[in-house]
């Protein structure tokens, strides 16, 4: 028994005197848990608050400024814009900078004197969470008392109405399927390419690769593109399944959803071609892949509403990838916005990729010093 | 060619305390093969990685092919074939494949590409396994294999560092029949070995030890300028022989070959060898040759210098 607990023990510490020997799994070992926790800790807040959105007021009344105010203390909303007509609401919330309008009517005053609903709001439905807090909104309580002759207001059933757009029946796989795009694609696309390199220097590949006169740019760009096309058969799956299936409307147009979906293959691949230059086994590949999914997950806006999060994690969650693509696709693919409307954002993924691939290059020596 | 193919002064590397490469000058002319001979550890890859421009020297200059190195490195690739200590082709893709990819790597044009790969199968006797996994073929035909793709662009310089350790003595001895075939074409051989056999075959030598040169030239001069008498010893109890030869300070090594004792002196003349082993053995049914020193005398007594 004490040659079998010796044994035991033969191994256990072999294996943890190989632990800490690879450096970066070490690391790992506290950092997973100190930034997850820190990632999960902000970014679950399920109680949504300062959802960016814009007011339409069409009476210029006295009431609708108090309506207004009443509205921005909930704190649910935050105000970001006025706009003058219904129509460039509409297309704020198609282009994704506001999530929502509340339109006041040119009979406002009337309206709340018969106690009729005060006004519209105008809601991109896309995201769940975000229709689910503004429809909170329906039935609250207005109190329009100061300056005006007691009683003259009668209360309303329903305060304002409220028009869903782009996923009126609220089914949450409207929302989940194009984010799932970003996710999968993530994972898939930064571990293959990170492991691609490490694994021809673990098998010694790349000793005969640097004595050939291949350039480090036609090497990474040649690695890459083979898993362009694997992360097209992935994402024409998942939005293939996400409409026969779940019925998931597609209400963009098909090149916009080709582009950007192109543009974030580009930046994953190039983001996993980084961590191939840094880690030196596949294994250590694997889990600065896993370092980078969590947030991608959870702060995206995959799982939460990017704009419920505190401001630290929408900083980190400013520079992942996945944030910018779950913005463009649920752009495309739900509102139908086009590619101009989301521009900034794809802007910011062909920028990452040139600064990624420049940045593998530069680090990918052809010596072995 | 005047300048030598190989030219280095004073090259040497660090990597922090230990000194891998000491100062060593080389001059190795075009059309030979040239052999570094020594134990793991001794710096012969390490050498072999900064002549290819793979490794930075920490000191000295190196020329090769009348490129400055490292440099030139990039331009230097186009010429020179490396074949790694490890086998570096991909396991995972067949014969042709292997040698397809490099052919477009090294910017073979497509026929020309594919003539020249149908000329390598038929040279290292490959045809037969072109559709062939890597994964599944034998040391000798990987080697095979992996000569074929280091010669694949027709260098005129050719390292191979190690390139025999996991083949048997049949194969061993064609892929050197191979070698010099390439060296009739005019090609210049860089190879590393630690086997005296194949260390023979070279036309110049160095043997290197803890990073040092120690000792250079053809195999047949280095034997013949051997200051070192070798004594075979034939007897009994040669375990116990061996150990009390030791100690006599002339003895510089023993090492028991079947029936004898072959044992290195430092000493003056044949006759005073002999002599000094037979009175301080002191044991009069032991015979006593002197024989040729082989070239493993000459490494023996080469690493032994090194002892302070």
């Amino acid at each position: 028994m004490t040659g079998s607990a010796r044994r035991i023990m033969a191994v256990a510490d072999k294996e943890l005197r190989q632990l800490s020997r690879d450096r970066v799994t070490f690391g790992m070992v506290v950092m997973i848990p100190l930034i997850q926790l820190l990632l999960f800790g902000y970014a679950i807040n399920t109680m949504v608050r300062d959802i960016p959105v814009a007011i339409v007021d069409l009476s210029g009344s006295a009431a609708a400024r108090v309506i207004t105010e009443q509205v921005r203390v909930t704190q649910v909303v935050d105000i970001v814009a006025i706009y003058d007509t219904p129509a460039e609401a509409e297309a704020a919330v198609v282009a994704g900078t506001i999530r929502a309008a509340l339109v006041l009517p040119h009979d406002l005053t009337q309206r709340l004197v018969a106690g009729d609903t005060a006004g519209q709001w105008i809601v991109d439905g896309s995201d769940t969470m975000v229709g689910s807090a503004l429809l909170g909104l329906r039935s609250m309580p207005l109190q329009i008392e100061a300056g005006t002759p007691q009683g003259a207001y009668r209360p309303a059933g329903t305060t304002f109405e409220v028009a869903l757009f782009f996923n009126p029946e609220r089914r949450s796989e409207v929302n989940i399927v194009p984010g799932l795009t970003a996710v999968i694609l993530t994972m898939t696309m930064i571990l293959f390419t990170s492991a691609a390199l490490v694994r021809e220097r673990e098998r010694g590949n790349m000793e005969l690769l640097i004595t050939t006169p291949i350039y480090p740019l036609e090497l990474m760009i040649g690695k890459l593109i083979p898993y362009i096309f694997v992360g097209i058969i992935q994402i024409t799956i998942i939005l293939g399944l996400g409409r026969l299936v779940f019925a998931v409307p597609f209400n963009g147009q098909f090149t916009d959803l080709v582009v950007i979906t192109l543009a974030f293959i580009a930046a994953s691949l190039t983001l996993g071609l980084l961590i191939s230059t840094v880690a030196r086994t596949q294994m250590q590949a694997m889990q600065m892949t896993v370092f980078i999914l969590m947030p991608s997950i959870l702060l995206s806006g995959f799982m939460f509403p990017y704009d419920a999060m505190p401001l630290p994690a929408q900083y980190i969650a400013e520079v992942l990838p996945a944030t910018h693509f779950i913005r463009l696709i649920r752009g495309v693919y739900l509102r139908g916005a086009e590619v101009e409307q989301l521009l900034p954002d794809l802007l910011w993924l062909a920028g990452f990729t040139v600064l990624m691939l420049l940045i593998a290059t530069l680090r990918f020596r052809k010596t072995l010093d | 060619m005047n300048e030598p193919a190989i030219l280095t002064r004073g090259l040497s590397k660090r990597f922090g305390e230990l000194v891998a490469v000491d100062n060593i000058d080389l001059d190795i002319q075009a059309r030979e093969i040239y052999g570094f001979l020594g134990p793991n550890g001794s710096g012969k890859t390490t050498a072999i990685r900064m002549l290819c421009g793979l490794l930075t020297p920490s000191a000295g200059s190196v020329r090769v092919l009348e490129l400055d190195i490292p440099g030139d490195a990039e331009r230097l690739r186009r010429r020179i074939g490396y074949m790694t200590q490890a086998f570096s082709l991909y396991d995972d893709l067949s014969v042709e494949e292997n040698l397809g990819f490099l052919a477009r790597i090294h910017g073979l044009p497509r026929y020309q590409g594919g003539r020249r790969i149908e000329e390598l199968l038929d040279r290292y006797t490959l045809r037969g396994m072109r559709a062939r996994r890597a994964a599944d073929m034998s040391g000798g035909q990987r080697q095979r294999l992996a000569l074929a793709a280091a010669t694949l662009h027709s260098p005129d310089l050719l390292f191979l560092d190690e390139p025999t350790s996991a083949v048997d003595p049949e194969n061993r001895r064609d892929f050197w029949e191979k070698l010099f075939d390439l060296v009739d074409e005019g090609k210049t051989i860089l190879v590393s070995t630690h086997y005296m056999d194949e260390a023979e075959r070279c036309h110049q030598l160095a043997i290197l030890d803890t990073g040092r040169l120690r000792r250079q030239g053809s195999p047949a001069q280095l034997m013949a300028e051997l200051d070192r008498r070798v004594v075979e010893v034939r007897g009994h109890n040669l375990r116990q022989v061996k150990s009390r030869a030791l100690q006599i300070p002339e003895v510089e090594s023993a090492a028991q070959q079947g029936m004898q004792l072959r044992v290195l002196m430092n000493a003056q003349s044949a006759g005073s060898a002999i002599d000094i082993l037979r009175n301080s053995l002191a044991d009069a049914d032991l015979e006593m040759v002197l024989a040729r020193p082989s070239l493993e005398d000459v490494f023996v007594a080469s690493t032994q210098d090194a002892a302070p």
